[in-house]
């Protein structure tokens, strides 16, 4: 097993996801055994390999490499949304939405 | 129009057009037939029946003053959940967003209804479209309805089986790694996942947003076109959708396909592939041939390392995008006394295993230490994938594959294998990690009765070429729509 259940508990600690017992065996398997499949990347020679950070527009496109028509200008737009918006939350207080206290005093 | 005969874009249009029915009357059966077939498919969440009506009334209004109708008037569509709908609860099948209705429409949806299509409800799905089967919904799975003791495939299972079960007349998913075209395939319709940034993504709820598109579902090629036109363009939303102009996609269905270049990767046809699968895929290649294509036999040497690339990228987009359900502005918030504690409660309630089991990974990649070994390391990967893609079109106009290595399994069949379902989109997510658009296209079904899917690949913003193709194939295969 190269997966702790250190590793699992840090894991979830990282994502904010409370864990059953259970769940923390479970993906303690199941993790070990799909980056297990994962290390299979290791074999791939990826020297001088630039990461894909741009889906479609890294191949340049149209010869417009780098170039994002897609942009626009930085122009405010109103947005009179707080009510809609306020409205799915499960504890709003207009303009805000409440959280259980953060900071003691 | 006979009673057995199914509904398509060019049928509704002459119906409506010679007043032999209305948007309402077309509208109203739907949601009588969706009322008493669908606890048996479990196809649709949610229906909306009152919007609806409102856009039925519209277009029949229309009619009656005698006015141009738009595109898609009066065709009945369902929307995967994960797509938001203003005023219609959308779940993305999960119980964290079970009482989530969104204050606004995705732009495809808002498209839709411009073109005047009449929304029936939201499909059920793998939850936040993380699945292959259809299983992982928190509301049940959907059956398949050509053999329903089979998944649907997934994550798009419901718009799928909405479609092939005639309670939709078309239908959009959302395609990350194969979740159009493998639910496509397993319930034997057309299945169109378009380029990365044809069609924009505002208001789609993110599960990888460098994979992530909407694309439709329809009983025929041309109806899947009809859709794509409506749906494609630039939305000055979404900065990732494309400011190219966009085809008529319709208009490209009739073109010949005689002398086009027909690449078939060896890779995807090794080990792992069920025989009948082949052999279905191998006979549509061979009727391709007859109509003049040319058949090309092509290397795409990294395609094997596609499902590790797919699987760390698509975690780790995942790990990050899904950090906005924490019980602060938006659907299930578990009480707990600190913030902290509020947060682990609710997504640990709120989310499911397969969501959470992506969650974990993804978070793993990322993290301190191992960023450089797994997410950056699959980035590379990512580009020579893409690199395959590039050489291959230098040298063929489309590539020919199968969809999925099998036909559609029974339901619990991989439930407790994530490893074993992961596999299951070999063949789909090469074309998802490259940005291309594909097609997958009944192509005949196995002795046990359960429909085959070819798939079709052609470059960035080709969807003309996989939709002229797709469409070649069917009209040979018989039907004559």
């Amino acid at each position: 097993m190269n997966i702790s259940r250190e590793d699992v508990l840090r894991v979830a600690q990282l994502a904010h996801l409370e864990l059953t017992p259970e769940e923390v065996n479970t993906f303690q398997e199941q993790l070990d055994q799909i980056l297990g499949y994962v290390d299979k990347l290791k074999e791939v020679d990826v020297t001088n390999v630039e990461p894909m950070a741009q889906v479609v527009f890294a191949a340049g496109r149209d010869g417009k490499a780098g170039a994002h028509p897609e942009l626009r200008e930085d122009i405010l737009i109103a947005c009179n949304t707080a009510e809609p918006i306020l409205a799915q939350a499960s504890d709003a207080a207009k303009p805000f939405f409440r959280v259980p206290k953060v900071i003691e005093r | 129009m006979s009673a057995t005969a199914r509904w398509t874009i060019p049928a509704i249009r002459d119906a409506l057009l010679s007043k032999k029915a209305s948007a309402r009357e077309i509208y109203s059966d739907f949601l009588t037939k969706i009322e008493k077939q669908n606890a048996k498919w479990n196809a649709y969440l949610s229906l909306s029946k009152e919007r609806g009506l409102a856009q039925a009334d519209r277009i029949d209004t229309s009619i009656a003053r005698g006015e141009n109708l738009p595109p898609l008037a009066g065709v009945p569509v369902a929307i995967k959940d994960v797509i938001s709908t203003m005023g219609i609860r959308t779940t993305c099948s999960s119980k964290i967003l079970e009482h989530y209705v969104p204050p606004y429409d995705a732009t495809a949806v808002e498209r839709l209804e411009k073109a005047g299509a009449l929304f029936l409800g939201k499909t059920n799905c793998d939850e936040f479209a993380m699945g292959g089967s259809n299983e992982n919904s928190a509301y049940g799975p959907v059956r398949n309805p050509v053999a329903p003791d089979h998944v649907p495939g997934g994550s798009s299972g419901g718009s799928a089986a909405a479609v092939a079960a005639d309670l939709a007349v078309v239908s959009l998913g959302t395609d990350t790694g194969g979740s159009i075209r493998q639910p496509g395939s397993y319930c034997g319709i057309p299945a169109l996942m378009p380029t990365y940034g044809r069609v924009s993504r505002y208001g789609l709820v993110a599960f990888a947003s460098s994979l992530d598109k909407i694309g439709p579902f329809a009983t025929n090629v041309s109806d899947a076109a009809a859709v794509l036109s409506v749906i494609a363009g630039h939305d000055a939303n979404d900065s990732t959708s494309a400011a190219l102009p966009v085809a008529d996609y319709t208009a490209a269905l009739g073109r010949s396909v005689q002398g086009l270049r027909i690449g078939v990767p060896e890779d995807y046809f090794g080990e792992g592939l069920d025989e009948e699968v082949r052999q279905r895929v191998q006979s549509a290649i061979a009727t391709l041939e007859k109509l003049g294509c040319r058949r090309i036999p092509l290397q795409m040497p990294h395609t094997e390392f596609a499902i590790a690339t797919y699987y760390i990228i698509a975690t780790a987009e995942a790990s990050s995008n899904l950090a906005r359900f924490d019980g602060v502005r938006y659907g299930l918030r578990v009480p707990a006394a600190t913030l902290g504690d509020m947060y682990r409660k609710t997504r640990g309630q709120g989310f499911g295993p397969e969501v959470k089991r992506r969650i974990m990974l993804g978070t793993y990649a990322l993290s301190s230490g191992y960023y450089g070994a797994y997410y950056l390391r699959a980035q590379k990967v990512r580009s020579l994938i893409a690199q395959d893609f590039a050489e291959a079109f230098q040298k063929v106009d489309v590539i020919v594959t199968p969809t999925a290595p099998t036909p559609a399994f029974k339901i619990g069949e991989k439930a407790a294998d994530p490893l074993q379902m992961y596999l299951a989109d070999i063949y789909t997510v090469t074309g998802s990690l490259a940005g291309v658009p594909g097609i997958s296209v009944p192509c005949g079904e196995t002795k046990a009765g359960l429909p085959v899917g070819m798939q079709i690949f052609a470059n960035h913003f080709d969807e003309a070429r996989v939709l002229q193709v797709a469409r070649a194939y069917e009209r040979a295969m018989g039907d004559a729509d």
